[in-house]
């Protein structure tokens, strides 16, 4: 399949990485030549330089031929031009196009059916939502969601005085008293498939799968105090900050938002009247001791400067904020970070290019497609939901007497509206939903692929 | 650096020597020549213990793979790849001395066509056949065959992009398609389909069928080997004249010919480059076809040989029809100068290439203008597309590494004692891959005479010729080798 990126910024060299591993032929577009060449130098691409809302160099870049078009440049009005002109020109073409100018967020739908794109994608919108997500669960560090919300792989970090420090995995059930499977650990920057004789240690990450009813109960037998969250500091005042304070103000939330541009402090009060705008440096300890960051329930850290996001961040821990997120919008490489106490780390590229690759596998096999695809433990894992096909093999064969590939695991099957953690008596049907955990190598775009 | 994935890699590349060695092989069987039977089969078992051992040593290695790995990948390759290809003349017999039949197999890869033999038709039909052959592998690259058949290791890594770029000449090269599988693959097979073209129209006039994919191998690689002591000269003229067609056909860059088959006919016909190089061999050709006159009998003779040779010099095959160091100076001249400029980038041929030569000229002009307006500001301009600063940088750096490394050699190889003309002119026909040069290396001698100092020396200009310089360079820096 012809995919062609417009943009090679952030989110261009994040698509890139994911997409060319999958083994597309990418054509990236971006108008500096520095960008292209890096990225020339680490992937099996093709680059053009040039404008990519431009005709020529669409041409040039093999409109006719390509198959999806991705346009996140910097710019949503030249993702828009790109995606319309590309369009134009090949009828064809999927697009899929960045807009995330709050502006704009009202009227996207209408949008996408005016200019036929296929998809648009707003990084921002979806951290913020994610961040909700997180908010209303503080325990977990991430949550991702499966079968229409009904199964959540989340992490947890075991601390030293967590229950499931020095904990065999085969007598963790002792402990949780809830049906949870561990489907990988990230131990010192590696993930690691457990089996039952694992023993969980201090520092590790968990990646657990569980029905999300038993969310609830899951923190409680942890001795993870849940509290609802009533008031959160938001460092920066961008585009996330705006979309999350809309967001929690919905479910009744207290926002402070600390903004150090004042102009950028008058808008925001203008739209957000509901919040309380600061205006003030986020990094200055005494602002912060102000603001009453001892008693807030929550700091999410969103300014434009990773390592300040990183500093505001470390410092809420040590102050006791019960829970910190924090947004990380350049770096890559999250396993150096992850035993830095800076809670939950957001980035909303990786969150879109996910979105974005997940159109794609669905584009690319149209049946018997992942419905959803999360990466886990920092990338090194990926969790895909399948829908059981008539087409599936081994169907009401238990999974004992199956040969699964090395390195997958069945992690839930959804049967109706109950949910089960598989043992080795479970077995696939006809409608099920089942959620498959793998190191993401091995190529799996279909059910049937994670038998050997 | 990766020496693991090094080793794997060229214990891959050291595997297409081998399986290629086996037409060789049974060519002398069917031949019954044994000493090259021996040769071959020695070689072979060699080719293929070196590259287990690489392999081996290769397990289990990371796949961090960077412009600097890959840069030295392709100088040891190279290499490599000389020293094993040189084992069948050695252990045949045929060539007794090791640095001669070293030069000649690295005369062949890099294809210049430059030889030590003095007496090629005693030799027997595989030695013959492997010598030609390593033009051929050699004119598209070795590296890019292994692109093309095998992910080279790092299937989604961008690294290959520097193996495309040593072995594929010129400033600016990119890919065709997004993957590099199928760059390399249609590069192949555009290479393959020409080569047949040749082979067909050669053995419609009449030649052997040995003799016409030998001829063939060593015109598609712009390489110059000929089988015959003569080269093409004893042929008929039907058969030089489609010689001098398909060394020009070669010596384009062969994007042009991609672009022909996707029926962009506009863009190729506005490519700078090619006019260039049409204009110039049409141009070179005019004049020394006008300065000959009285030289060869007939108009047409003088037409034909002139246009041959223009053809096999600018492409940098190094066929002859005829001496042409009895030319009289203008026609020499000219011919020298065409032996620098060479072919067109992205094509089999060698020298400096006229696209970096166009890119030259406008930096040049560029420059005057600025001194008599400094206040304007100006942008070198290729096809109507702005040329990156950085291109040109890398021009003008290639052209003083070009300066250099003639020069240096120049020197070095003169202590043999042969005379200045001689010398310059066989480090140029080596370092552009030509084959014969002037006076005592000219078209009808060799270069058996020099010692084996200046036989190193000129095998180090072959091979830093074929990879435009920086992959040889580097291996000689000293900063390469340090650890990261």
């Amino acid at each position: 399949m012809k995919i062609i990126i417009a943009g090679d910024g952030k989110m261009g060299a994040t698509l890139t990485r994911q997409l060319s591993a999958e083994g597309y032929d990418l054509t990236l577009i971006d108008a500096n030549l520095m960008a292209l060449e890096s990225s020339e130098e680490r992937y099996d691409i093709m680059v053009v330089q040039g404008n990519c809302a431009s005709m020529e160099v669409l041409e040039q870049a093999g409109i006719g031929e390509a198959d999806l078009l991705i346009a996140v440049t910097g710019a949503d009005e030249i993702n828009l031009l790109c995606c319309m002109t590309a369009h134009g020109m090949n009828p064809a073409l999927h697009t899929i196009a960045r807009v995330r100018n709050p502006e704009y967020s009202d009227q996207i739908y209408k949008m996408r059916d005016m200019f036929a794109l296929s998809m648009t994608v707003n990084p921002e919108k979806q951290a913020a939502v994610e961040m909700e997500r997180l908010l209303k669960y503080p325990g977990f560090l991430k949550r991702d969601t499966f079968a229409q919300g009904r199964v959540e792989i989340v992490e947890l970090r075991i601390s030293a005085d967590s229950r499931l420090c020095n904990v065999a995995l085969n007598d963790m059930n002792n402990i949780v008293k809830c049906k949870i499977l561990v489907c990988a650990v990230l131990r010192n920057g590696t993930a690691i498939a457990p089996d039952g004789n694992f023993v969980l240690r201090e520092g590790d990450r968990i990646f657990v799968t569980a029905a999300a009813r038993e969310l609830t109960l899951l923190l409680k037998n942890l001795g993870v105090i849940t509290h609802k969250v009533k008031r959160v500091i938001l460092c920066g005042g961008g585009r996330v900050s705006y979309y999350l304070a809309k967001l929690l103000h919905r479910s009744g939330i207290d926002v402070h938002i600390i903004e150090r541009n004042a102009e950028r402090c008058l808008q925001l009060a203008a739209i957000l009247p509901e919040a309380d705008i600061i205006q003030g440096d986020a990094s200055s300890q005494f602002l912060l001791e102000k603001e009453g960051i001892t008693d807030c329930d929550a700091l999410v850290t969103l300014t434009g400067l990773d390592e300040l996001n990183m500093i505001i961040s470390l410092y809420g821990t040590s102050c006791g904020v019960p829970q910190v997120i924090t947004k990380l919008g350049r770096m890559d490489n999250t396993n150096i970070l992850g035993n830095l106490s800076i809670g939950s780390i957001i980035s909303p590229k990786e969150l879109c290019s996910n979105t974005i690759v997940r159109y794609v596998r669905a584009m690319k096999n149209q049946t018997g497609a992942a419905l959803t695809v999360h990466t886990i433990a920092d990338g090194q894992a990926e969790a895909m939901e399948f829908v059981v096909e008539e087409g599936t093999r081994y169907l009401g064969r238990p999974l004992k007497e199956l040969h699964l590939k090395k390195n997958v695991l069945v992690a839930c099957i959804t049967k109706g509206a109950a949910q089960e953690i598989p043992n080795g008596d479970s077995h696939f049907e006809q409608g099920d939903t089942v959620i498959i955990v793998t190191n993401g190598k091995k190529g799996i775009y279909q059910l049937n692929d994670i038998f050997e | 650096m990766n020496y693991k994935m090094m080793g794997r890699f060229i214990g891959k590349m050291l595997i297409v020597e081998a399986v290629f060695m086996i037409p060789a092989l049974l060519i002398s069987l069917s031949g019954s020549e044994y000493n090259a039977v021996f040769g071959f089969g020695v070689s072979l078992l060699l080719t293929l213990l070196a590259a287990g051992i690489l392999l081996l040593a290769g397990r289990g290695s990371k796949k961090k793979f960077y412009a600097r790995e890959g840069l030295v990948c392709v100088g040891l390759s190279w290499a490599i790849l000389g020293l094993l290809g040189a084992l069948p003349f050695y252990i045949s017999g045929e060539i007794p001395d090791f640095v001669d039949a070293f030069f000649e197999i690295v005369s062949g890869f890099t294809t210049t066509g430059a030889s030590i033999l003095t007496e090629i038709e005693g030799l027997s039909k595989g030695i013959i056949y492997w010598r030609s052959f390593s033009h051929w592998l050699g004119g598209m690259g070795v590296l890019v065959f292994l692109l093309a058949i095998t992910s080279a290791g790092g299937g989604d890594n961008g690294f290959t992009m520097h193996l495309l770029r040593a072995e594929s000449p010129g400033p600016n090269v990119g890919k065709l398609v997004p993957k590099m599988k199928k760059t390399a693959r249609i590069l192949y097979l555009l290479y393959i389909a020409l080569t047949v073209l040749n082979v067909i129209f050669l053995l419609a006039g009449g030649m052997p069928v040995f003799d016409a994919v030998c001829t063939a191998f060593g015109t598609a690689g712009t390489g110059g080997f000929g089988i015959k002591n003569d080269s093409i000269a004893g042929y008929s003229p039907y058969i030089q004249n489609v010689c001098t067609v398909f060394m020009l056909l070669f010596g384009v860059n062969f994007s042009c010919y991609y672009l022909l088959l996707l029926k962009q006919f506009k863009n190729v016909l506005r490519d700078e480059e090619l006019k260039l190089y049409l204009g110039l061999a049409a141009g070179s050709i005019l004049l020394i076809t006008l300065n000959l006159r009285g030289f060869y009998p007939t108009l047409g003779e003088t037409v034909r040989h002139a246009a041959f040779q223009v053809s096999s010099i600018m492409t940098t095959t190094g066929f002859a029809t005829t001496d042409f160091d009895l030319w009289p100076a203008f026609s020499k001249t000219i011919l020298f100068g065409l032996m620098i400029v060479g072919a067109s980038a992205g094509s089999t041929g060698g020298g400096f290439k006229c696209g970096r030569a166009l890119l030259v000229i406008k930096s040049l002009r560029r420059s005057v203008r600025k001194v008599i307006h400094p206040e304007k500001v100006q942008v070198v301009r290729s096809n109507g597309h702005p040329v990156d600063e950085k291109i040109l940088q890398n021009v003008n750096a290639y052209l003083a590494a070009y300066a250099i490394i003639t020069l240096l050699s120049f020197l070095l190889i003169s202590v043999d004692g042969f005379s200045m003309m001689t010398n310059l002119s066989a480090v140029v026909a080596c370092f552009n891959n030509i084959g014969p040069g002037f006076e005592a290396v000219g078209p009808t001698c060799n270069f058996a005479g020099f010692s084996w100092f200046s036989k190193l020396v000129l095998i180090l200009d072959m091979l830093a010729g074929r990879l435009e310089i920086f992959p040889i360079l580097i291996l000689f820096s000293r900063s390469t080798w340090k650890r990261r």
